[in-house]
């Protein structure tokens, strides 16, 4: 099954390849992973799309906790969350396609960013079904360039989530 | 006053403590060996090969509990240490590399001796970082140590930059250490410690199931206070060895692939197993569906990932070993611990195996078996010495025949399984106790991989015996080739080796023989009677094999105890390969 997976890090030089290296040498599956700035400039938040049974899950945020760098872990799939992703999709457009292009945009209330006689740039939002549906209805016009963000999440509400604010207040553990 | 990197790191490590530093010096380090050419506190070891080094330091790790530290040059020879920092993130082993680096301006040019350790290091190191500014150093080296040694121990690596060591700073060493996103877990869930001790209470087939992290964790003394109160008898993994009397009668012996028959068919059967610091290693469990079929199983690990990877838990303890022993030992007293009664039909079923299969070899009057060799060191060194070995069929005879009654005595490479390991450790080992007698059982194709240590003790006139127990024979591949590839030896007869005791003696060494069973222990009484390192030449039967021994992807209740008879492997060996499939090691 596909779990969203939320993990807190250092916003240190490698923090990525640590735990693209913790996917690849051991074999899990990374769908789509992105990685942002959270409020504190030293912390990043990464959202990994990932698949596997429970023990392999259980295995992957076992694994991403025990990386130095990482500083919390949260399996968003345990909750209610709502996810977004953005695509840019950038079509080729005959005169005489252009018209069915916008009117595709207007049913998904996307949105033309970039327009030239031979092509149009189309931002749209939403969830992977959306994004998935409009390239399938676009694709017969001629997509010439598609590029996706990978999914990011939030927890709903009250619930669980990867947040800076959960970070534990600074205090000395001696030796 | 403003030091420089260099100096600045020689004073971090005077402050952790470190005495003895496996150093190898080249371009971009000269600037520390200059600092360490003034100071007498650290004890510079010059290896000959980084990886020697990077297993001497393994060596001393594991005999004194403390991190071993490694420093080297960049490029070569910083990937020189990879294979022994492989090897000490398997097996837990607490070590600091200190890598050289060409300067911070020159990085990801493919500058002379450039190579990306932080990068090559990163699946097995524990942490790893680039020291980019000198102010960032003694932060760096504090955190390092800390990390190294808390939780479950294992290897970071400093990355320095020439300029970095170079340029100049305050020293403020920082007092305490905290990282936001480190913490490990050192106590035990109580209420999970209160689960475990009902469990075994109920249990009528209980078996403690005991890893390296009893070592780690300095807790021999409570897990024999656990078996004896509770009168459990108690099996040990490689790495265990030594963690629990070897001579004590509850003590079963070693498990898994080469385990004895006693300590597998006590897992196999029980119906409690208490796993104390150990990870359920596929040498150990065998085929995993298979395994223990009718025990329930309580898991204490300090490190999260091991629980519930391989085998489910029914009581996850997530911590120390010794902090939840002692809970554990503290609430059975408590609790009064009727055990021994209702156990009794098992200790006597479990007297019953050791006495149908006990461990044995069949030593005639001529040629050498190699496990005789194992019983006569054993003997001469009253089984007080260290002994470090390298990887195969004299590794498991080691673990089978020499019992281990003291913890840290026992250096093997279980994990990563590194041929070449055993002289280097028992260098460190032997720097790290000079008043303790230091053993290194080799195998003719190991000792050949890092021979050239030979000159490190022979500088340092460390006092280490080398048995090398020669077969002429890569044996434990020959050993599979003969049970499993129709006795067709590719590549694994070594015949055409050098005479190891004139090649002792071009080193320095002392070098003696053994080819007929009365000599064994004459010679091990003279080179015990020699101050100096000695290496012993055993030579052995040349095609004894190791049993018992479960065949890859067999059960561990599936064991083979001799050599098959007749042209074709063995009907049980068949069925074994049937069963599993998986017939490379």
């Amino acid at each position: 099954m596909q779990h969203i997976v939320s993990v807190l890090v250092e916003n240190k030089f490698g923090a990525l390849s640590r735990i693209s290296g913790l996917f690849s040498g051991r074999g899990f599956n990374i769908e789509s992973l992105s990685v942002g700035p959270t409020l504190d400039p030293d912390v990043s938040t990464m959202t990994i799309v990932t698949e596997g049974d429970d023990r392999i899950i259980e295995q992957i945020t076992k694994q991403l906790n025990k990386l130095v760098d990482v500083i919390k872990v949260v399996d968003l799939t345990e909750q209610e969350y709502v996810e977004r992703e953005t695509a840019l999709i950038k079509i080729n457009t005959r005169s005489e396609d252009r018209a069915e292009a916008l009117r595709i945009v207007d049913i998904f209330r996307a949105r033309i960013i970039d327009s030239t006689p031979n092509t149009y740039t189309i931002e749209i939002t939403g969830d992977v079904k959306r994004i998935d549906a409009i390239i399938n209805l676009l694709r017969p016009l001629g997509i010439k360039n598609l590029i996706r963000t990978g999914r990011i999440a939030i927890a709903r509400g009250e619930g669980r989530n990867a947040s800076v604010r959960d970070i534990p207040e600074r205090r000395s553990v001696s030796r | 006053m403003k030091m420089t990197g260099s100096q600045i790191l020689v004073e971090c490590l005077k402050k952790e403590g470190v005495k003895t530093l496996f150093a190898y010096p080249g371009g971009v380090n000269l600037p520390i060996f200059d600092v360490l050419y003034d100071q007498k506190d650290i004890n510079v070891v010059l290896c000959r090969h980084e990886q020697g080094g990077g297993h001497m330091a393994e060596g001393y790790a594991r005999v004194t509990g403390k991190a071993g530290v490694v420093l080297v040059t960049s490029g070569p020879g910083a990937t020189n240490t990879v294979t022994a920092i492989a090897d000490a993130a398997m097996d837990s082993t607490p070590m600091i590399i200190l890598t050289g680096q060409v300067p911070t301006q020159m990085i990801g040019n493919d500058a002379f001796q450039e190579a990306d350790m932080v990068g090559i290091t990163r699946p097995c190191t524990k942490y790893n970082i680039l020291v980019k500014d000198v102010n960032d150093l003694a932060q760096a080296v504090k955190e390092a140590f800390y990390i190294a040694t808390s939780g479950r121990p294992g290897p970071v690596l400093i990355d320095l930059p020439k300029d970095v060591v170079l340029a100049k700073a305050a020293f403020n060493y920082p007092e305490s250490v905290y990282i936001r996103s480190y913490s490990p877990n050192f106590k035990g869930n109580k209420w999970q410690v209160k689960q475990a001790v009902q469990e075994i209470l109920k249990a009528k087939k209980p078996v403690l199931y005991a890893g390296g992290g009893v070592l780690a964790s300095d807790a021999s003394k409570e897990l024999r206070e656990l078996a004896e109160t509770a009168h459990i008898p108690v099996t040990n993994t490689l790495m265990g060895l030594g963690g629990f009397p070897g001579t004590h009668p509850l003590f079963l012996g070693m498990l898994g692939m080469h385990g004895t028959y006693s300590a597998n068919m006590a897992i196999h059967n029980s119906d409690l197993i208490i796993a104390v610091g150990a990870r359920f290693d596929d040498r150990v469990t065998g085929r995993v569906k298979d395994f223990a079929p009718n025990a329930r199983i309580i898991h204490i690990d300090i490190d999260p990932t091991s629980i519930h990877k391989v085998i489910t838990a029914n009581i996850p303890i997530v911590g120390e070993a010794k902090t939840i022993l002692k809970d554990l030992n503290q609430y059975l007293s408590a609790s009064g611990n009727g055990v021994s009664g209702k156990c009794k039909p098992w200790h006597e079923q479990i007297a019953a195996w050791k006495k149908e299969r006990p461990l044995s070899y069949d030593q005639g009057d001529e040629t050498i078996k190699p496990q005789y060799v194992i019983d006569k060191i054993y003997e001469a060194t009253r089984g007080e010495a260290i002994v470090a070995t390298d990887v195969g069929q004299h590794q498991m005879w080691a673990a089978q025949f020499y019992k281990f009654d003291r913890p840290r005595t026992f250096l093997t490479s279980g994990g990563l399984g590194t041929m070449g390991y055993g002289l280097p450790a028992a260098i460190g080992a032997q720097m790290a106790a000079p008043e303790k007698m230091v053993f290194c059982i080799a195998g003719d194709g190991g000792i050949v991989m890092n021979i050239q240590e030979l000159t490190t003790a022979v500088q340092y006139k460390l006092p280490i015996k080398i048995a090398i127990i020669n077969n002429r024979y890569l044996g434990m591949v020959r050993q599979w080739q003969q049970l499993f590839y129709d006795k067709r030896y590719s590549s694994s007869f070594i015949g055409e080796q050098p005479n190891f005791v004139k090649l002792a003696e071009a080193f320095g060494l002392t070098g003696l023989l053994a080819s007929k069973v009365g000599e064994v222990e004459p010679v091990l009484q003279e080179a015990l009677s020699i101050k100096g390192p000695v290496l012993i030449d055993f030579r052995v039967d040349e095609e004894e094999n190791c049993y018992p021994m479960v065949p890859a992807g067999a059960a561990i209740n599936e064991m083979v105890f001799a050599d098959p008879v007749g042209p074709r492997p063995a009907a049980e060996i068949q069925k074994a390969k049937k069963a599993g499939g998986i017939l490379t090691a």
